[in-house]
């Protein structure tokens, strides 16, 4: 990008560009700064931003009062869990759709991503009641079932996408040299596609890992997530700001991390490659 | 370049993917028909009978769902225009040349990756509280009086929250693509005399159009079943003021077990969804290329 910028203008760009960066950062970064706080000092007005007797003792309370390992745990095995067997499903479909398609191969694309626009809440009655039948509530089993088959439409997309950029010259150079389909797959695509496969992953792991309608409505206690572990902050016995921030920090950092290190990856994953 | 040995290993590798999501998709649909059409409620079991479309008619004439349907396509929609348009500018201020681009970036689409429950939370209590929020400090020390934003404007407060959240989203999917516009073509109406406002409406915007319509898609998807955000703050309330759809058949089914009420509710969402659905699928089947 060879732009003309005199120094000013950069000096503007700079200026205004940090001030938003700071402005949509803050309440993540008020909160992290809160984690740090007494109880006393994080409810005291004026606010105090930087010169307050910083204090590590919230971490170990909500370790210790609310057992945050034990439901990191249960976060870590369901997005896990969940983004694996989604996995496990997908990267044949969305191979076959790539490298073999038929004539009707768009209108599953389509059909797939428009059991996404069935909203969790028009099923969430009779999901309730099979689960509870058959013993799933509470259960991690049932929540990795569950996030697999909800995310399954989008993990398919995206590995499509993905799979879609793989040039098909190669395939057919190697079939000309007498690769079998079998020897095909493993030496020639396999390589290639691993890449899209980890975003994939990634990305996916992200979305389990953050969503809240399912594991708020068929947990409580035992397989509860991360995200029923914070919503547990929301009654106002559990109302201490320092603590809760605590927790969030815990909650939210790994996946921030995750999501830093993939954010390229995620446009080109979440806009199904419509955006470069 | 498909033979029939690849195609018929093409089919059975796709047959896994396509079974699971159509049982998926038609057991719970199939029970929600179903159970719709019944008085069925969990607090008397055993007391289930058919009563046709009643359910129906008791959730469309219910008050609130009017006031539903009402706040989730102002939530919806509000939240859609402001993520699009504070999201374009954001984009446009980053593609700049400024000093420490990539820490400013990651700054910016952090709250993407914050769970709706802690966002949710956060907000409310830290920023948004009444009395010791930081929101309340900053009115004080102006001289203005503090706003008790959840009891005052309780769907606004929630847009914002909601609207923290995918504005980064729009923001990196915007970014993304004025990366991958022609700065030939830019300088060139530039050197021909356009002023940077033309340039942005000539050359920028209809550069931006798909993805902005991927953004509307992939947004309204989500949007449309916003419901931590609602389930830790406001709980719907007060009184019907931030009862979305999701948020009213959620209380019916699991707060007052009305699972033939909450079951036709289900189903409208479902409906409304698709309404909406076929608009969005047709952008998206157009641009695809398979």
């Amino acid at each position: 990008m060879a732009r003309r910028d005199s120094a000013s203008r950069v000096f503007v760009s700079t200026l205004a560009a940090w001030a938003v960066g700071f402005l949509i950062f803050f309440p993540i970064l008020w909160m992290v700064l809160t984690s740090f706080k007494t109880e006393l000092e994080a409810f005291s007005t004026p606010p105090s931003f930087l010169f307050f007797h910083w204090t590590t003792e919230n971490y170990a309370t909500v370790q210790e009062r609310s057992d945050y390992v034990a439901h990191a745990m249960n976060s870590l095995i369901i997005a896990g869990g969940s983004t694996l067997i989604a996995l496990l499903i997908a990267v044949p479909a969305a191979w076959s759709m790539a490298f073999a398609p038929t004539k009707r191969t768009k209108d599953v694309l389509l059909w797939m991503l428009s059991t996404k626009m069935l909203p969790p809440v028009g099923v969430l009655v009779p999901i309730y009641l099979i689960f509870r039948d058959f013993g799933l509530l509470d259960s991690r089993t049932g929540l990795i079932l569950v996030l697999c088959l909800g995310n399954l439409p989008i993990v398919v997309w995206m590995l499509f996408t993905y799979f879609k950029e793989i040039p098909k010259d190669i395939l057919e150079a190697a079939r000309m040299d007498g690769a079998t389909v079998g020897k095909e797959l493993i030496y020639v695509l396999t390589p290639m596609a691993v890449p899209g496969i980890a975003s994939t992953l990634l990305l996916n792991f992200i979305l389990a890992w953050n969503e809240a309608f399912w594991t708020l409505n068929l947990t409580t206690s035992e397989a509860a997530p991360l995200t029923v572990f914070i919503a547990s902050y929301s009654s106002p016995e559990g109302l201490f700001w320092a603590k809760l921030s605590a927790a969030s920090t815990l909650a939210i950092a790994p996946i921030l991390v995750l999501g830093w290190f993939s954010q390229r990856q995620l446009v080109r994953g979440l806009t199904f490659g419509a955006v470069k | 370049m498909a033979t029939q040995q690849t195609q018929t290993l093409g089919r059975l590798l796709l047959t896994p993917a396509v079974a699971l999501l159509f049982v998926w998709m038609i057991i719970p649909l199939g029970m929600t028909i179903y159970f719709s059409l019944l008085s069925y409620n969990l607090l008397n079991p055993g007391m289930e009978r058919f009563i046709g479309l009643e359910n129906y008619v008791y959730f469309l004439t219910d008050p609130a769902f009017l006031a539903s349907l009402r706040n989730t396509l102002v939530l919806v929609g509000s939240v859609l225009i402001i993520t699009v348009v504070v999201g374009t500018l954001v984009a446009l201020l980053l593609d700049q040349a400024f000093v420490g681009r990539s820490i400013v970036r990651l700054m910016v689409i952090a709250p993407f990756f914050v769970m709706p429950t802690v966002s949710a939370l956060v907000w409310k209590n830290l920023l948004m509280h009444p009395v010791s929020g930081m929101f309340a400090w900053i009115m004080t020390s102006v001289g203005l009086e503090p706003i008790d934003w959840f009891a005052q404007y309780p769907l606004f407060s929630i847009v914002l929250i909601v609207a923290w959240q995918w504005t980064p989203f729009a923001a990196l999917i915007l970014l993304t693509a004025l990366q991958s516009l022609d700065e030939e073509q830019r300088e060139a109406a530039l050197m021909d005399g356009a002023g940077a406002f033309s340039t942005f409406l000539y050359i920028t915007l209809p550069h931006l159009a798909r993805p902005i319509a991927v953004v509307i898609l992939i947004e309204t998807i989500f949007l449309l079943t916003v419901f931590a955000e609602i389930y830790v703050t406001t709980g719907g309330g007060p009184g019907l003021q931030t009862t979305n759809i999701a948020f009213l058949i959620y209380s019916q089914a699991l707060i007052q077990y009305d699972v033939g009420g909450a079951s036709a509710g289900g189903l409208v969402a479902v409906v409304i969804a698709n309404i909406l659905a076929i608009f969005l699928m047709r952008i998206v089947g157009r641009s695809l290329e398979v």
